[in-house]
């Protein structure tokens, strides 16, 4: 369509081609109604769309498009429901038989048989392949011996996945973990074809799964075109005829195109144009929870910050955080001042209670002050809070915090940002224990568990433990809530270990991020799920 | 003449080494894993991350790595991998490179054009209104920062007068290229416009220029021909090095308007710490820079008779 204004003007004047691409833009969007097309803002994925190599966001959109799993996520409350999975069985939390549902096929007509999940686990599991997300089979007994800490694998296949027929298999973990069923919907969990393993190459340019939506085609940095897959045989399926992502260098770039009329939905609106979102789009502006908490993370490490008396310095420290006027005028709202550990995402049944941490996370210069002498004062006199300045804009709210604790404490060299050039330095810091004060600490969550929130956070040497926390009490704690099959009781016992946390100040939450959006007026009915991904599917086009 | 050449073709091979080590050392001694980075927030797995490194020959010796890398490009025009993704470098650039060299190719045309007419009008006219008007104009460009003039394009054309789509589509038209373009060529057009016009003011006073209008040729021959083509020395220099700089993309320019070309490429390959990308990339500038410097010095001996390479 567009292609017929191409060339023939550039040359010219630069006025009169600059009028000339007037009618670009959105045009490619085809008609409305249930085949309409959607349009969205992407940004192209680091890693190869395999379902265990996707940890971040970008990649993640794609996948819950083209996948569906044993479990998925309900996308407004975050349970875990079925999809794949007909029954999956267990009586001592440990052995898991699970059945698989008839009648699903991938999109290439191949069928959905246990062995699509076993093989994909393998896949996922094993070193060879360089999976990101490799640590989620990490429970399965077997692990150790296609993924060992250090040298080859010694095994091609992890020995507690047993494929017992074409529909069922059973799944052995190497140690009690009642909830771990709810894990599968992400994912990494997801079923892969036959083509994935035979002529891989091919896969990764044009992946094929078994959810709603297929890969149409994929231009690698520029865009992705999904189509409605119309023999999907699951209960949801696409309200739309399909989805552009499109790659944008930019979130403002990405913004003032969907203010153009040129792009159907941005899942990201820029924080500089928050104060703006409310005129330029109105209710067409969506802020939603998401399971996400930002922290500060303390170095236990650093001597200076492991005493006796540190509980009161860092409860002092979390008083001394004015939250709400951060969330009001920084983040313009888009985040809630923390009261747990966890995300409100999980609803008082999944374990969120915003009573858990009640004073300690409360703004209360006076009291801060006189915890912070008590515990000793800041030790060196300065805290240094550490931020990665390369991305997300940390640096605003890590100024905000410090002010607000000098305020509070009375003295404007109390603490100070401590900007580190590029994320991959940041984490390097971080992994290698320099950490000399405390630490910016992002959290999203992987499922809707609060198990999710605490265990590889904060359990003794866990993956994400980065502030070296250990404390033998919650650990015992956090066993007996993964042994305990009631999930009521389960969660009973993770909110015990939370408030061991609190006692000792672990970590200082300090806020729970929202996802946010906006979309044009050709579409409705758009929601984020708790991952803060576009409930692509469900979006009609007027 | 040939004899020049080859000898500047043989200069070319120690400073390519040189600079391409380097570069390489730099991207190298950065400070962070890329590898580690690739994790996000989460904890790196230690065994993933040795594994990849391996793979990757990223644990071998720096000069080790450097041998095999610039052996990889000579021999087999093989750029390596990008960590991340694993898709190779050559692919990566082969997307990128041709749309900066749309985008150069424009801004190029436009600096070109505008900047010498305007300052061949000023410098035949200098001292009077025409040229004082140049003069503010070109002062005006030059300080006013790249991304203030590419908003207010932006707010100008497309949002106020809806002439122009805000952003560069997918499909990069040559023709949404123009907004970006003339913001791109708007500085170095400054430039040439005030490097043409003192120039040709300070030649119209020379012994030669004398020298053919008593002769009595006709203006058209004596401006055309004599006043500009010796003027042009200073401009030629400035316009080979600004094809250097136009190819090495423009972070800010393609940042606002959604051009995916090189610089968008160097300023993530910086952040993600991607380093056979960005060697890959400022390799093939350095040979641009190569070329188009002897290319100048070539011109120099076509444009003023007097320059003679043995």
């Amino acid at each position: 369509m567009r292609g017929a204004t191409r060339a023939k003007w550039a040359a010219g004047a630069a006025a009169v081609a600059l009028a000339a691409t007037a009618c670009g833009g959105g045009s490619d969007t085809g008609g409305g109604g249930a085949d309409g097309i959607v349009s969205s803002s992407w940004g192209d994925p680091q890693n190869p769309l395999e379902p265990a190599n996707t940890n971040e966001v970008q990649g993640g959109k794609v996948l819950d498009m083209i996948f569906r799993g044993l479990k998925r996520y309900d996308p407004k409350t975050g349970e875990a429901e079925d999809m794949l999975a007909e029954k999956i069985e267990t009586t001592d939390a440990t052995n898991f038989t699970i059945t698989v549902k008839d009648g699903w096929t991938f999109s290439n007509g191949e069928k959905v048989t246990a062995k699509s999940f076993v093989d994909a686990w393998n896949y996922g599991a094993n070193l060879r392949n360089n999976q990101r997300n490799a640590f989620f089979f990490g429970q399965i007994e077997g692990y150790d011996q296609v993924h060992p800490e250090s040298g080859q694998p010694r095994a091609d296949t992890m020995s507690g996945l047993k494929v017992v027929d074409d529909r069922t298999f059973t799944v052995k973990l190497t140690q009690k973990f009642s909830t771990w069923p709810e894990t599968l919907g992400y994912a990494a969990f997801s079923p892969l074809p036959r083509a994935f393993f035979d002529n891989h190459d091919a896969w990764i340019a044009k992946p094929v799964g078994n959810g709603p939506y297929t890969v149409d085609s994929y231009t690698k940095g520029s865009q992705m075109a999904l189509k409605r897959w119309d023999a999907y045989p699951g209960e949801d399926k696409a309200q739309n005829g399909g989805v552009t992502l499109k790659v944008y260098t930019d979130n403002n770039t990405a913004y003032t195109d969907l203010t153009a009329g040129n792009l159907d939905l941005v899942d990201d609106v820029p924080a500089s144009q928050l104060r703006n979102v409310q005129a330029d789009l109105g209710d067409r502006y969506i802020n939603s929870p998401a399971g996400i908490i930002q922290t500060l993370a303390i170095p236990y490490y650093d001597k200076a910050w492991n005493t006796p008396n540190g509980a009161k310095l860092r409860t002092g420290i979390s008083m001394a955080i004015n939250r709400r006027q951060i969330t009001d005028t920084i983040f313009q709202k888009t985040r809630t001042p923390a009261k747990d550990w966890t995300s409100p995402v999980l609803g008082a049944d999944g374990g969120h209670k915003d009573t858990l941490c009640g004073d300690a996370c409360s703004y209360n210069p006076a009291e801060a002050k006189r915890l912070v002498a008590e515990g000793g004062g800041i030790p060196g006199g300065t805290m240094r809070i550490s931020y990665n300045a390369d991305t997300g804009s940390h640096k605003e709210w890590v100024d905000a915090v410090c002010n607000s604790i000098n305020r509070a404490l009375g003295n404007d060299r109390a603490c100070v940002g401590n900007p580190v050039g590029t994320f991959a330095d940041y984490r390097n810091q971080i992994t290698q224990l320099k950490m000399s004060g405390p630490f910016r600490a992002g959290w999203q969550m992987d499922y809707p568990l609060i198990q999710n929130f605490l265990q590889p956070l904060y359990y003794t040497n866990a993956s994400s433990n980065d502030g070296k926390w250990t404390n033998a009490e919650f650990d015992n704690l956090i066993d007996q809530a993964n042994a305990e099959t009631d999930t009521q009781k389960a969660v009973g016992l993770f909110q015990r270990a939370e408030e061991v946390l609190r006692d000792d100040m672990g970590a200082i939450p300090l806020w729970y991020q929202n996802g946010s959006a906006g979309h044009s007026d050709r579409v409705s009915n758009v929601t984020l799920n708790p991952f803060s991904v576009p409930v692509y599917h469900e979006i009609k086009v007027n | 003449m040939g004899r020049y050449v080859v000898r500047r073709l043989l200069q070319m091979i120690p400073v390519f080494i040189g600079t391409t080590l380097l570069i390489f050392l730099m991207v190298y001694s950065l400070p962070g894993d890329p590898v580690a980075g690739l994790f996000g927030d989460k904890a790196a797995n230690p065994a993933t991350v040795a594994k990849i490194r391996h793979d990757l020959g990223l644990d071998l010796p720096i000069l080790q790595q450097y041998w095999n890398y610039m052996s990889g490009i000579v021999l087999h025009f093989d750029f390596g991998n990008q960590i991340a993704s694993g898709r190779p470098v050559t692919d990566v650039l082969g997307d990128a490179f041709p749309v900066t060299l749309q985008l150069a190719a424009l801004a190029f045309a436009f600096e070109l054009i505008f900047g010498i007419g305007l300052g061949v009008i000023a410098g035949l006219r200098a001292g009077r209104l025409a040229d004082n008007a140049i003069l503010i104009f070109t002062l005006l460009i030059i300080s006013v920062p790249v991304f203030v003039l590419g908003f207010i394009i932006k707010m100008v054309f497309a949002f106020e007068l809806g002439w122009i789509a805000p952003n560069v589509s997918n499909d990069q038209l040559l023709s949404e290229m123009i907004a970006p373009a003339v913001v791109l060529g708007g500085l170095s057009l400054a430039y040439v416009a005030r490097l043409t016009r003192t120039s040709m003011a300070e030649n119209l006073r020379a012994d030669y220029m004398r020298t053919a209008v008593a002769k009595g040729l006709p203006r058209r021959r004596v401006i055309g021909v004599h006043l500009m083509r010796n003027s042009m020395i200073p401009v030629v220099t400035f316009l080979g090095t600004d094809i250097g700089a136009l190819m090495g993309g423009a972070v800010v320019t393609e940042g606002i308007f959604n051009v995916k070309g090189v610089g968008g490429i160097i300023y993530e390959s910086i952040i993600r710490r991607e380093g056979t990308t960005l060697v890959g990339l400022v390799t093939v500038l350095v040979l641009v820079y190569l070329v188009t410097s002897l290319l100048i010095d070539l011109l120099y001996a076509v444009l003023d008779p007097r320059i003679r390479y043995a």
